[in-house]
């Protein structure tokens, strides 16, 4: 008897007193939980880096200035990235835009050419024999080896850089779609045979859908290493772009400025980096397992 | 000349891969009449596969050739609709646009936007897939995307139904469930089938003739069985029919006693392997 009172009694309580805030208190839950589970560590660990630069860049005699000392001589930079004072003096927003419009150029003409490259070497064997030395021995080549030859190819520094950009980012993209015209399956093959799609249909329908997860690791690879690649030609280059900036600062021994630059491309890294990898996962809806 | 819809004659099959030429298949003579479900059963490895692709067009035998309602057979086409046994679904494409592709390609002269719209539609009702039309296939069970296979071949409209161990990869309740779906369908459309099995039952349950291939290498038909049971059928009720019963012990003991597959693992694999590799390419 006791035992069946209990089991009410708790289902009483549970349907009787908190269906709504039941909701709320569990929505709070998982909150907390993902707080706890992904926000909580890398703030924590960030936190101890800090303070331990700070801790190291305080002491006389440091070479490096301390966090607090670049957050006191970088404020102007920070609170104003839009001032433009002519020339290469502008705010860290035209800098980096700047730069971005490089890689944007080069990156786009290193995805038309090298998906086109990587479907010609997925689809033909005798391209591939012809081709893969060449690009085998090519991609090892440092995307400043590049750019005296490009120099002095275009006669000019932005298209130079372009060029690097472009060189560095299309051979993951290559290598990626190839495999990913080779891997596809042949029943999609038969199925577009037995269906009779003609050559184009096959292509948009069939081929790149069935190879866009590689093209994607293909293309993220390539969008990291023209970043890469960007803010080292421009060191050389010169002009209004963020790889000059910190070459700049350097010269002025505006160390504090380095540090800040370096941040700002680690972010912006880092977000084209999440932002093919966004529309990677759009496109191929989800289905990039397989 | 015969008057069959669909015919095979005197197929003969070999692959050849560095430099060995392994036959595959023999001398395969078979007419099937308008209307008729066909059964294709052997040991695996046979070549009955092969067979089906033969008559899919996606391989071209060395000899011999297949007609189909008077035209000669030379490459796949939406006349002979294939099932392949993992339904081969695209994946980015959800339920009601994987028939789709087929159909907008195979009615886009004949009918119209809205015609084909609802052709699709009523496909994809026909396997009671009515529910799942804007799901992904990874979204779906392996017996739902069955369906979905079925329905995008049954929406070619074929003058002949390929269907490669359809029911293989599943569970056999599922396989029970969609044995009767096709049944079922095959009795409203009266088309004209072929199938693939390796499964006795399903062979006699289905089937109005049982084409059963002897073991490889060239392999050819070994007997074929007329199953007179009338439909529709019920598989309980089969279940103590003496003829059913009959019928499965004739295939059954051609498989087990006249065509018993002799393992030998070592001689085997060096012989075959070559065939069998080829194959596996062919298909994968």
């Amino acid at each position: 008897m006791s035992h069946t009172e209990t089991l009410d009694r708790g289902r009483l309580i549970g349907t009787g007193e908190e269906p709504v805030p039941g909701i709320w208190r569990a929505r709070l839950k998982t909150m907390r939980e993902v707080f706890i589970s992904r926000v909580l560590p890398p703030l924590i660990v960030i936190g101890g880096l800090v303070m331990l630069w700070e801790m190291l860049c305080s002491r006389p005699g440091a070479t490096l200035p301390s966090p607090s000392q670049v957050l006191t001589e970088t404020w102007d930079l920070i609170t104003d990235p839009f001032y433009d004072n002519g020339g290469n003096d502008v705010g860290m927003a035209w800098q980096i835009l700047a730069s971005l419009e490089r890689v944007a150029y080069g990156y786009s003409l290193a995805v038309i050419a090298g998906v086109g490259l990587g479907v010609l070497v997925g689809q033909s064997t005798w391209a591939l024999r012809g081709l893969d030395p060449l690009f085998q021995v090519l991609r090892t080549v440092p995307p400043l080896a590049w750019l005296p030859i490009s120099l002095a190819g275009f006669q000019d520094s932005n298209p130079s850089a372009i060029f690097v950009i472009f060189i560095t980012a299309i051979w993951p993209i290559i290598i990626n779609t190839s495999v990913g015209i080779r891997n596809i399956p042949e029943d999609y093959r038969n199925v577009s045979r037995v269906i009779r799609l003609n050559g184009a249909e096959y292509f948009w329908k069939i081929m790149l859908p069935a190879a866009a997860p590689y093209i994607f690791s293909g293309l993220r690879i390539g969008v990291g290493l023209s970043w890469l690649a960007i803010v080292a030609a421009e060191m050389l280059i010169g002009g209004v772009g963020i790889g000059f900036f910190i070459w700049d600062a350097w010269n002025s021994s505006l160390i504090s400025d380095i540090i800040l630059a370096l941040i700002y491309v680690g972010l912006v890294g880092f977000m084209l980096d999440r932002m093919v990898a966004w529309i990677g996962n759009r496109v191929t809806r989800g289905t990039s397992a397989g | 000349m015969s008057n069959a819809y669909l015919s095979i004659s005197q197929v003969d099959m070999s692959f050849t891969r560095g430099g060995t030429t392994n036959q595959v298949l023999k001398n395969i003579d078979l007419d099937v009449q308008r209307g008729e479900f066909i059964s294709l059963i052997g040991h695996s490895g046979c070549g009955k596969s092969t067979v089906l692709n033969i008559v899919a067009g996606l391989l071209r035998a060395t000899s011999g050739g297949v007609i189909v309602d008077g035209k000669e057979v030379n490459d796949p086409g939406p006349d002979r609709a294939l099932v392949f046994q993992n339904h081969s679904l695209l994946p980015w494409l959800t339920v009601y646009q994987n028939v789709e592709i087929a159909v907008e390609k195979t009615f886009r002269k004949t009918k119209t936007a809205a015609e084909r719209k609802a052709w699709i539609l009523h496909n994809l009702d026909m396997v009671n897939m009515s529910h799942a039309l804007d799901r992904l296939p990874s979204e779906i069970s392996g017996g739902m995307k069955q369906r979905v296979g079925i329905a995008r071949a049954l929406a070619m409209e074929p003058k002949v139904l390929l269907l490669d161990e359809p029911f293989g990869a599943l569970d056999a309740l599922t396989r029970a469930h969609l044995q009767d779906e096709v049944m079922r369908i095959q009795s409203e459309l009266a088309n004209t089938v072929m199938m693939i099995t390796h499964d006795v039952d399903e062979a006699v349950l289905l089937s109005d003739r049982i084409v059963m291939m002897t073991n490889g290498p060239a392999a050819t038909i070994g007997q074929i069985l007329d199953v007179e049971l009338p439909r529709p059928r019920d598989r309980i009720a089969m279940a103590d029919d003496p003829r059913y019963n009959h019928y499965r012990h004739e295939v059954l003991s051609f498989l087990y006693e006249k065509q018993r597959k002799v393992e030998e693992i070592d001689r085997h694999r060096g012989k075959r392997g070559g065939a069998e590799a080829a194959k596996a390419v062919k298909r994968a």
